[in-house]
Parts: C-alpha cells; sequence; structure tokens
C-alpha cells in the first residue's frame, strides 16, 4: 500500500504566555486505505496532531506530506482548498449549521467546490441514503438525534471524495450502542478503502482500529500493531 | 454571476433574527429618508424664495428720496428733496455701467372706486412708468401690449390693466384691448392685460394694478417734474451696488446733500438680497446635508455594529464552514453582501419614501395653488444618494468582514 501520510521530525510550539512545546519531532507514516487510531491523554498533544493533519493549523519544523504534497506554510486560500479537497472531518460535537437541513449540511463541502445546487443537493441525498437518512434529508439539526446529526457529518465528510478522514473523539457525545453503530459506519467506510484517522481516549474505540498510536508529552510512544484487535477494554498490555 | 445559493444564505441570516435586522434596518432608512426629505425640503425652500423674485430683474437697484441727516451747503438738516426728470437724464448720460433706467410714479392710496367703465368700478392702484421698466420688474402679459416708448414719448392715455381690474371691469371673456376706461377722472385706452408671477413687489399687486405712461401721469397728477422711485438695471458683468454709489453721488451732487448722508437716499439692491437669499438657500442645504448624512452615518454605524455582533455569534459557524473548505474570502464575500444587501433595501425603501413624501407635499402645494415650488429631489441627487448608501453599505461591511475572515478554524472549533 502506498503511504498516504508522511510526517517527518514535525515540532510545534505554542507561545501564548510560556512557550510550550506541544509536539516534540513526530514521525509517522500512514498508508492509504489504513484504519488508525490516536491515543492519549489530554495535552499529550494529539489534538495539535489532527490539527496538523487536517491543515487546520501550522507546524514549526519538520515536513508533512499529504497525498504526495508537501503541506507547509500555506496560504489560508491554498490551505481550504486542500481541506476540501483531501480530507473529510467529523466532529465531536457533530458540528453542523443549525439553520441548514441534513441535505444541504452534507451538500455543503460541495457549495465550496462549485458544485452546481441540483447536482450537489442529489450527490448529498444519496449520502444520505447509504447511512439510512434518506426520510431525514429534510430535517434540521435540531430535529435529529446525536447518532443520526453524526451520520449527517460522516456523510458530509465523504461527500467531496476526500484522501483522508479525520475523527476527532466521533463517538464521544453519543452513548455505547449508538457510538457501536457510528463506529460501525466507519469501519463500512474505511472497507471502501477510506484511509480513516480517529482520535480517541476510549480504549474500546481504539480497539476496533487496525493500529493504535499512542502519544505521550508531545511524542509518539509507540505504534502497536492491533490487527488482532485483542486490544482490552482494560488496557493489559500496559500494565504488564 | 448571480448566485441563487448565495441570496438564500443571505436572506436566511438576515431573516433569522428578524427584529434586530429590521431596527438595524430603520437606522439606514431612517437616515436616508432624512437626508433625502431635508435635501429636497432645502430646494424646495430656495425655489419658493427665489419664486416671489421671478418677475425682477436681479441686477437691478430701486431708490427713493428722503430726509436729509446732514446741514450741507447751507442747508438745514432734514430737509425734504425729491428725485426730477433731471436726475433721470443725467445718470443715463453719465453712469456707465447702467442699461435701462425708469422712473415711477404710483400715489400711495388711491382713491375709493378710482377705477370706473360703465356701471363697473373698482378701487385700483395706479403707477407710471417708462417702456423699459417691463425689463426690471416684468409684466406677465396675458392680452395686448406693454407700454412702448412712443406711448411715454407721445403721453398717450393707454394703460396696462391687471387681471383683477378686467375682472372687475369686463364681462367675462370680453376682449379689454381698445375698450376705455375712467381712472381718477381721465379716460384711457385699454393696451393691454397683464399679471404677476410673484408675490414681491415695490408699487404693489401687479394684478391689481393699471399702469399708464410715465409722462402723462406726471401731468395729470400733478407731480411737474418730481419722480416718486428711480429703478436701473445695470449691464451685464456690472455689480449692482457700484452702479447704485454712481448714481446717488450724482443725485447727491445735484441736490446738494452732503456726500456722507446716508440717510437722504433709501434704496434697495436686488443683486445683493439675491445674494443673501442664495446664501441662506446654500446654508439650509449644507445643514440638511450635514444633519441628514450625521444621521444617514449613525445608522450606517449601527449596521456594522450588529454585523461585528453576528460575526461574533456566528464563529463557530464560520469556523465549521472554513474547515469544509470555505476561502477566507469566500466568508469576506458573504458577510460584505449581508451587510450590503440589508443597508440597500432599507437605503432604497427611505429613497423611495422620502420622495413619495415630497411628492405629497409637491402636490399639496400645486393644488393650494400657493406658487409653484419644487420640493421634489432631482433624478440626479436620487442616483447620488444610491451611490450613498452601496458605498457606505458596503463600507458598514468591511470591519465586520474583516473580522469574520480572521476567524480560525481551530480557534472557532474549540469554542464551544
Amino acid at each position: 500500500m502506498p503511504t498516504i501520510i508522511k510526517l517527518k521530525n514535525i515540532n510545534k510550539t505554542y507561545y501564548s504566555g510560556a512557550p510550550l512545546h506541544v509536539l516534540k519531532g513526530i514521525d509517522l507514516e500512514i498508508d492509504r486505505g489504513e484504519l488508525v487510531s490516536i491515543m492519549g491523554a489530554s495535552g499529550s498533544g494529539k489534538s495539535t496532531l489532527l490539527n496538523i493533519l487536517g491543515i487546520l493549523d501550522n507546524y514549526d519544523t519538520g515536513e508533512y506530506h499529504l497525498n504526495d504534497v508537501l503541506i507547509k506554510n500555506l496560504s489560508e486560500t491554498r490551505a481550504a482548498y486542500f481541506r476540501n479537497k483531501l480530507i473529510g472531518f467529523i466532529f465531536q460535537s457533530f458540528n453542523l449549521i443549525s439553520f441548514k437541513n441534513a441535505m444541504e449540511n452534507v451538500a455543503l463541502p460541495l457549495y465550496y467546490q462549485k458544485t452546481g445546487r441540483k447536482t450537489r443537493n442529489k450527490m448529498a441525498l444519496e449520502y444520505l441514503d447509504r447511512l439510512g437518512l434518506k426520510e431525514w434529508a429534510y430535517h434540521m439539526p435540531n430535529e435529529l438525534s446525536g447518532g443520526q446529526k453524526q451520520r449527517v457529518a460522516i456523510a458530509r465528510a465523504l461527500i467531496s471524495k476526500p484522501q483522508i478522514i479525520l475523527a476527532d473523539e466521533p463517538t464521544g457525545a453519543l452513548d455505547s450502542k449508538t457510538s457501536a453503530e457510528v463506529l460501525d459506519v466507519l469501519k463500512k467506510v474505511n472497507a471502501t478503502g477510506m484511509t480513516m484517522i480517529i482520535v480517541t481516549h476510549e480504549s474500546g474505540i481504539a480497539n476496533q482500529t487496525n493500529k493504535i498510536i499512542r502519544l505521550k508529552d508531545g511524542v509518539i510512544e509507540k505504534i502497536e500493531d492491533n490487527s488482532e484487535h485483542s486490544f482490552s477494554h482494560f488496557d493489559i498490555q500496559n500494565i504488564k | 454571476m448571480f448566485d441563487l445559493d448565495r441570496w438564500n444564505e443571505i436572506f436566511i441570516t438576515i431573516s433569522r433574527n428578524k427584529i434586530r435586522s429590521i431596527l438595524t434596518a430603520f437606522g439606514v432608512f431612517w437616515g436616508i429618508f432624512m437626508l433625502v426629505a431635508l435635501l429636497g425640503g432645502g430646494n424646495g425652500l430656495g425655489s419658493l424664495i427665489t419664486g416671489q423674485m421671478s418677475d425682477i430683474a436681479s441686477n437691478s437697484c430701486v431708490m427713493w428720496s428722503s430726509r436729509t441727516s446732514e446741514a450741507y451747503k447751507g442747508f438745514r438738516k432734514g430737509r425734504w428733496w425729491q428725485i426730477n426728470n433731471r436726475d433721470i437724464e443725467i445718470i443715463k448720460a453719465k453712469v456707465k455701467g447702467l442699461d435701462e433706467i425708469s422712473p415711477l410714479i404710483t400715489p400711495w392710496t388711491p382713491t375709493s372706486d378710482n377705477a370706473v367703465r360703465g356701471d363697473r368700478k373698482g378701487t385700483f392702484s395706479v403707477q407710471g412708468t417708462y417702456a423699459n421698466f417691463n425689463k426690471i420688474d416684468k409684466h406677465t402679459m396675458q392680452y395686448g401690449r406693454y407700454l412702448n416708448d412712443l406711448d411715454v414719448m407721445d403721453e398717450r392715455k393707454v394703460c396696462i390693466i391687471g387681471q383683477r381690474v378686467y375682472e372687475a371691469l369686463f364681462n367675462r371673456g370680453e376682449d379689454p384691448i381698445g375698450k376705455d376706461i375712467r381712472v381718477d377722472g381721465v379716460y384711457y385706452k385699454v393696451i393691454g392685460v397683464g399679471r404677476g408671477s410673484d408675490n414681491l413687489n415695490f408699487s404693489g399687486d401687479k394684478d391689481e394694478m393699471i399702469t399708464v405712461p410715465f409722462t402723462i401721469m406726471q401731468k395729470l397728477y400733478n407731480y411737474g417734474d418730481n419722480v416718486d422711485n428711480v429703478f436701473a438695471l445695470a449691464k451685464p458683468g456690472v455689480a449692482v451696488s457700484e452702479m447704485q454709489e454712481e448714481m446717488e453721488a450724482i443725485l447727491k451732487n445735484n441736490h446738494s446733500i452732503a456726500p456722507h448722508d446716508r440717510q437722504a437716499i433709501n434704496s434697495f439692491n436686488i443683486e445683493n438680497m439675491l445674494k443673501q437669499v442664495t446664501g441662506l438657500i446654500l446654508g439650509v442645504n449644507v445643514l440638511a446635508f450635514i444633519v441628514g448624512m450625521g444621521t444617514l452615518l449613525a445608522g450606517i454605524i449601527g449596521v456594522s455594529n450588529i454585523m461585528m455582533v453576528t460575526v461574533r455569534e456566528r464563529t463557530q459557524e464560520i469556523g465549521i464552514r472554513r474547515a469544509l473548505g470555505a476561502k477566507p474570502s469566500t466568508i469576506m464575500t458573504q458577510i460584505m453582501s449581508e451587510s450590503f444587501t440589508l443597508t440597500a433595501i432599507a437605503g432604497f425603501l427611505g429613497i423611495s419614501f422620502a420622495v413619495l413624501i415630497l411628492q405629497l407635499v409637491d402636490v399639496g402645494l400645486a393644488a393650494g395653488s400657493e406658487g409653484t415650488a419644487v420640493f421634489q429631489i432631482s433624478f440626479f441627487t436620487a442616483v447620488v444618494a444610491g451611490l450613498i448608501i452601496i458605498i457606505l453599505g458596503t463600507l458598514a461591511g468591511l470591519g465586520p468582514a474583516f473580522r469574520a475572515m480572521k476567524i480560525k478554524p481551530i480557534e472557532a472549533l474549540s469554542e464551544e
């Protein structure tokens, strides 16, 4: 499998008040089609790493290649272009736009690609159908349950046919049953060949991924192969 | 390119907080309404005032005699004197800037029922002038003609009657030309009917006036060679005040009046008065503009302020859009279009409303026949007002749009 994400010695320091060295030389390679989770305690730098991967934030030194394109010092416009083309975001709090219905929310990335209204609404309906939300297409976000909202968000992440999906605590706001459903959806999406990176602090979620990247104090502590899904909910390997 | 989605979005965001949008828009509406209405009002006031003076030549002046206030050349002060025919001839010969000069005689109060024709009669003022008086204070002729030089030279007993004189002495529709009327015991042939088109008169309302040749009147009314008033018209490009000074010097010299006697000659300078009036109108217009612009700016600042608040409220939404691939410029145009649309709708409503009100005033004035003042703004002014609205509306959105553009997606997304 060809490499899609290549991080080389990524450093990031925040200068608000006392300088805070958040990422201390991250080296990471992720292949196309992988299902990876990033774990770490709060303050480990996992959110910062995700922001850099999602071109939402800049890094100080190092190199980040996404789909063989060097992502460095991009203008806001260029960054917006790459985010739109290459990355699908899924957030913990869904981040749907409250005054647009499900279909319009899903179609939004296509709007920024200047796709015509009819085409993009048709595509949005298709994606909603795939996620079992066809009847809910014209409902506003506040009329949907948490699981439904997250599925709308997944449809929105998929519609621009991105290279990678970044999910930041995708089940953080959901109960265990809906969490399982949503995770199922994510795994199905991954099965179609989509690279997926999930940031989570729940071992149960991480265990369903094939590779677990553990972050601690701004460095990668270890990368575990989890293709057997033997990783325990109770983190036994770590205790040993 | 017309982008339906963008307009849809603008409409949604504006109508999401209806009361706030309406109140904000009202500020702009009221501002432009005030601006346009005040400018129209200034216009109307100006045309109302100048309309009152449309008959009188703007480069003219009038003089009449009064008691002297200084002793001079052996004469005591407080002496009465009179302008006479000789003064007119000398002024005509000596004053270079003078274009036309006409004496005027007008007995102060007419005797009761002084004008008679058959069994019809009425009380009207009588004035005697030269033919060129019409160039200084114009009669609008409705029938016949005005006096000419031969009438004056030959001392013909002819007269111009005002419209109301005609109504009093003639049947409706009757041809007055060539008919005789008796005025103060003397028969005159009517040669014309005229009227004034304004309300400012030196010798009385032209509608109720009987005008006869100066020469015959001077004789018949026992004026000797005295004159009541002298009207003078300056040549184009000559300042009336200069001409007036020369005339006064001649009069003072002829009548042994002290050169610095300020009270012996009364005069009225139309040019100066018009200057003052135009200055006044300009002042009113400038004031109208300042007040109107001030109100409008307050409204625009209101829009800008509300857009700032909106941007703040929508930080998260803007963050989501940015994460999904909206370019900074897209966000910026979005905010600017919202501000622009709000301002433009309110502004054009305001202009239309002001134009409507001004039109009502115009129609009301025309119905009341109070003159023909034009309160309505010109099309050009309306276009300028529209441009001002468009420019200010865009500027109002600029600040908020820049703030929205600076929103970083991560900051916005972490703000929950």
